[in-house]
């Protein structure tokens, strides 16, 4: 049976359906198998282009990227910019513009601000891969975490998810929760009422104000990062009472199903929205994340660098 | 030449309720006469107005001409040519300059600007607070000696409400509306878009109605005490206008406008990241549409006024966040409003009302009627004048508008000033 993926860039989950989601899951398994080999390398995208542009800093997301794109054989370029304001001087524009000069096939894209994939998918001739784009999505991110779901429960029909903490910032939250519910699971969030957006609701999501409620039952449990700013400006007393109320720790990770996972899209503070012994516990599939981090990446980027080789 | 003789028209003005066939004879810059029954006098120059619609020259209460100070974006020239081609006569103009007009020399600057141009009215307003800083009041005594026709801090909003109370009696001792960008700034406060599931599923930060309603509410009060004639400038909230619409029924000297684009267009345009649907406040609810409508309808606002913000790529080709608010509308806002007459929403005297005799009584305005004596400030509308909007062919230096390729019917094909014709459109034969 052949599926083909008819999308020309992976701006976010948004655009994705669930067969698409699918798709990628089963090509992310075999290229997971590359990765356990001990030649890692595969010359299927020998001859193409792949430009990581890190607006923001980001080491790991861009080192995953760099990675797959390796293991593929496709010419890497990783290029960095603070992506300030326009007022500096070179616009996104600008950039856009001289990328498309160097004929790249992918442009992977990380950005502090929500919208940069979609810009420069109107700018640019090639595939565009939103690496994150400010509070928007980073659908990498919820492929891989569905990858790690699915080797663990199998299946997503009728799974319970939980989301915790701050889900307003979030893009992981926001791809994951559009990912998840196209493949059927649903999705519980909780966390201070300053951190959570409005409409969630809409969004087919059910929101907790105790994190204990949404906890309880749950198959996967997700705690997301607290960023420093957050208590800084204001959205929370501090972060002494955030772990306090919000956390995940072991007593709470207990209400839940006795086979739940526990997931982090990283980088983690410990001691904040999850305790040092559940992030090393043995139910936390952290590491996992990563791993498919890779293989979902190689995926994406054999999708769209549109490889005509058959297998 | 300021003398001019508009033949066989539909005479519609608001100002008297007249809605008839008939001529226009305009001498030394004023009406003199209209009616079924004239004839040209020897020598005076004919416009010929059949199937056309005269009309008291469209007026819009805030625009943003950018000078002095960002002279890129737009300038008094350009600003006042776009506004003729969009069929206004006169436009009022925001005090958000570098310098901001805070002072006499700053106004004197722009009427003079003005003048020079030599095509639409400039009635420029006046800022309420030094530097629109919200601290002091600005010298608004011989701003008003110098010409302002109003006052407002537009764009930055009034937080003090102490400073608010004194500006609505300072300015009331010379006859001075204050008209307010109603906005709390602390509720807003780095938000890009409006507060709903669409910034939630964008990812942008949001700006809640509350901050609109809130500070309109907070301002009523004030208007309670104090007294003075209080203009809520581009409205957008279902429930701003449902305060206005409690205040006017209580008698309180309040008025209000709306934006042509609060009245089509709602927040999940944003969801295209697209820089020409970011403006403040932002891009509604299809219940917020919905209830402009109807409050332009029953009069609760009394007029439309576009927010014309011009800028340039270097302002709106970039990230959605970053990207400055405002967009431009001096030449799509007569057919969206009439297009609300095919829609059955307003009469055809309405929608004049709300763009020109609406506009005037609120500032007190010349023009905005075709009584006999009235200064000849006058627009000939083809009603049923087909176009697509293409922002290269704008006069207006900005381009950054969200109805770009639109059709649109209804045109201004004359836009007379003082008797004096400053736009004529070109007439395609259909
Ligand atoms: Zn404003």
């Amino acid at each position: 049976m052949t599926r083909t993926f008819k999308h020309r860039h992976l701006l976010g989950i948004e655009e994705l359906e669930a067969e698409d989601i699918f798709l990628l899951l089963d090509l992310s398994e075999r290229f997971l198998e590359i990765s356990e080999r001990p030649l890692k390398k595969v010359p299927t995208l020998r001859g193409k282009t792949v430009i990581n542009l890190f607006m923001e800093s980001s080491t790991r997301t861009r080192g995953s990227f760099e990675i797959a794109g390796k293991r593929l054989s496709a010419d890497v370029i990783n290029q960095s910019s603070s992506g300030s304001s326009s007022s500096k001087g070179e616009t996104l524009l600008d950039m856009a513009k001289n990328l498309g000069a160097m004929n790249p096939d992918v442009v992977v894209v990380r950005h502090r601000a929500a919208g940069t994939a979609h810009f420069l998918s109107r700018h640019l001739d090639a595939s565009i891969v939103n690496a994150g784009d400010g509070m928007h999505e980073h659908p990498t991110q919820a492929l891989l975490d569905c990858a790690t779901i699915r080797r663990h429960k199998k299946q997503f029909e009728g799974l319970e998810v939980a989301i915790l903490g701050d889900v307003s910032h979030s893009r992981v939250a926001r791809s994951d929760i559009l990912a998840l519910t196209k493949l059927g699971a649903r999705i519980r969030v909780a966390g201070p009422r300053t951190l959570l957006p409005i409409g969630l609701e809409s969004l087919g999501v059910e929101v907790f104000d105790r994190i204990e409620s949404a906890i309880e039952g749950a198959d996967v449990v997700m705690a997301l990062r607290l960023q420093e700013e957050r208590q800084r400006s204001g959205l929370i007393p501090g972060n002494r009472e955030f772990s306090r109320f919000f956390g995940v720790d072991n007593s709470r990770l207990a209400l839940a199903k006795p086979d739940a996972i526990v997931m982090h899209p990283g980088p983690m503070n410990r001691g904040v929205e999850i305790s040092p012994e559940v992030a090393d516990g043995p139910r936390s599939v952290i590491l996992e994340q990563v791993t498919y981090g890779v293989a979902v990446r190689m995926a994406i980027l054999y999708l769209m660098a549109g490889s005509e080789s058959t297998e | 030449m300021t003398d001019l003789y508009l033949q066989r028209g539909r005479l519609i003005d608001p100002s008297s309720g007249l809605d008839q066939e008939g001529d226009l004879l305009i001498r030394e810059g004023r009406i003199e006469a209209l009616g079924p029954d004239l004839t040209p006098p020897e020598g005076i120059r004919v416009l010929d107005a059949r199937d056309l619609w005269i009309t008291p020259g469209l007026i819009d209460l805030h625009v943003h001409l950018r000078e002095p100070g960002q002279e890129y974006k737009e300038t008094i020239e350009s600003g006042c040519r776009s506004a003729a081609a969009g069929g206004f006569t006169a436009v009022c103009s925001m005090p958000n300059t570098t310098p901001p007009n805070d002072s006499r020399a700053v106004t004197e600057y722009i009427l003079r600007q003005a003048q020079i141009a030599n095509s639409a009215r400039v009635y420029p307003l006046g800022a309420i607070s030094e530097g629109q800083k919200g601290e002091r009041l600005a010298e608004i005594g011989e701003m008003a000696e110098a010409g302002i026709c109003a006052l407002t801090d537009d764009g930055f909003p009034v937080m003090d409400a102490l400073l608010m109370r004194r500006a609505l009696e300072y300015g009331r001792t010379f006859g001075l509306t204050l008209c307010q960008h109603a906005e709390d700034s602390c509720l807003s406060k780095g938000g890009v878009m409006n507060e709903g599931i669409h910034s939630t599923r964008a990812g942008l930060r949001g700006i809640p109605a509350a901050a609109e309603t809130t500070m309109v509410e907070r301002d009523i009060r004030l208007v309670e005490l104090t007294g003075a004639h209080y203009h809520v400038a581009h409205i957008s909230t279902s429930s701003a206008v449902e305060a206005v619409r409690q205040a006017k029924a209580r008698g309180l000297p309040v008025t209000c406008e709306v934006t042509p684009h609060h009245l089509y267009l709602t927040d999940h345009r944003c969801l295209t990241y697209d820089t020409s649907t970011k403006m403040n406040p932002p891009l509604r609810t299809d219940e917020d549409v919905e209830a402009m409508r109807v409050g332009l309808a029953d009069g609760t606002i009394d007029a439309v006024a576009t927010d014309h913000a011009p800028h340039s790529s270097i302002e709106k080709d970039i990230e959605f966040e970053d990207a400055a608010f405002g967009i431009v509308g001096l030449e799509t806002a007569l057919p969206l409003v009439l297009n609300l007459v095919q829609d059955g929403l307003l009469t055809e005297m309405q929608a004049i009302d709300r763009l020109s005799t609406g506009p005037a009584r609120i500032y007190q305005l010349p023009g905005g009627s075709l009584q006999i004596g009235s200064v000849a400030d006058v627009t000939v509308i083809d009603p049923e004048y087909r176009w697509q909007v293409d922002p290269e062919a704008f006069e207006s230096k900005g381009r950054n508008t969200p109805f770009t390729g639109w059709n649109m019917t209804g045109r201004a094909i004359f836009t007379v000033v003082g008797g004096q014709v400053v736009h004529e459109q070109e007439r395609t034969t259909s």
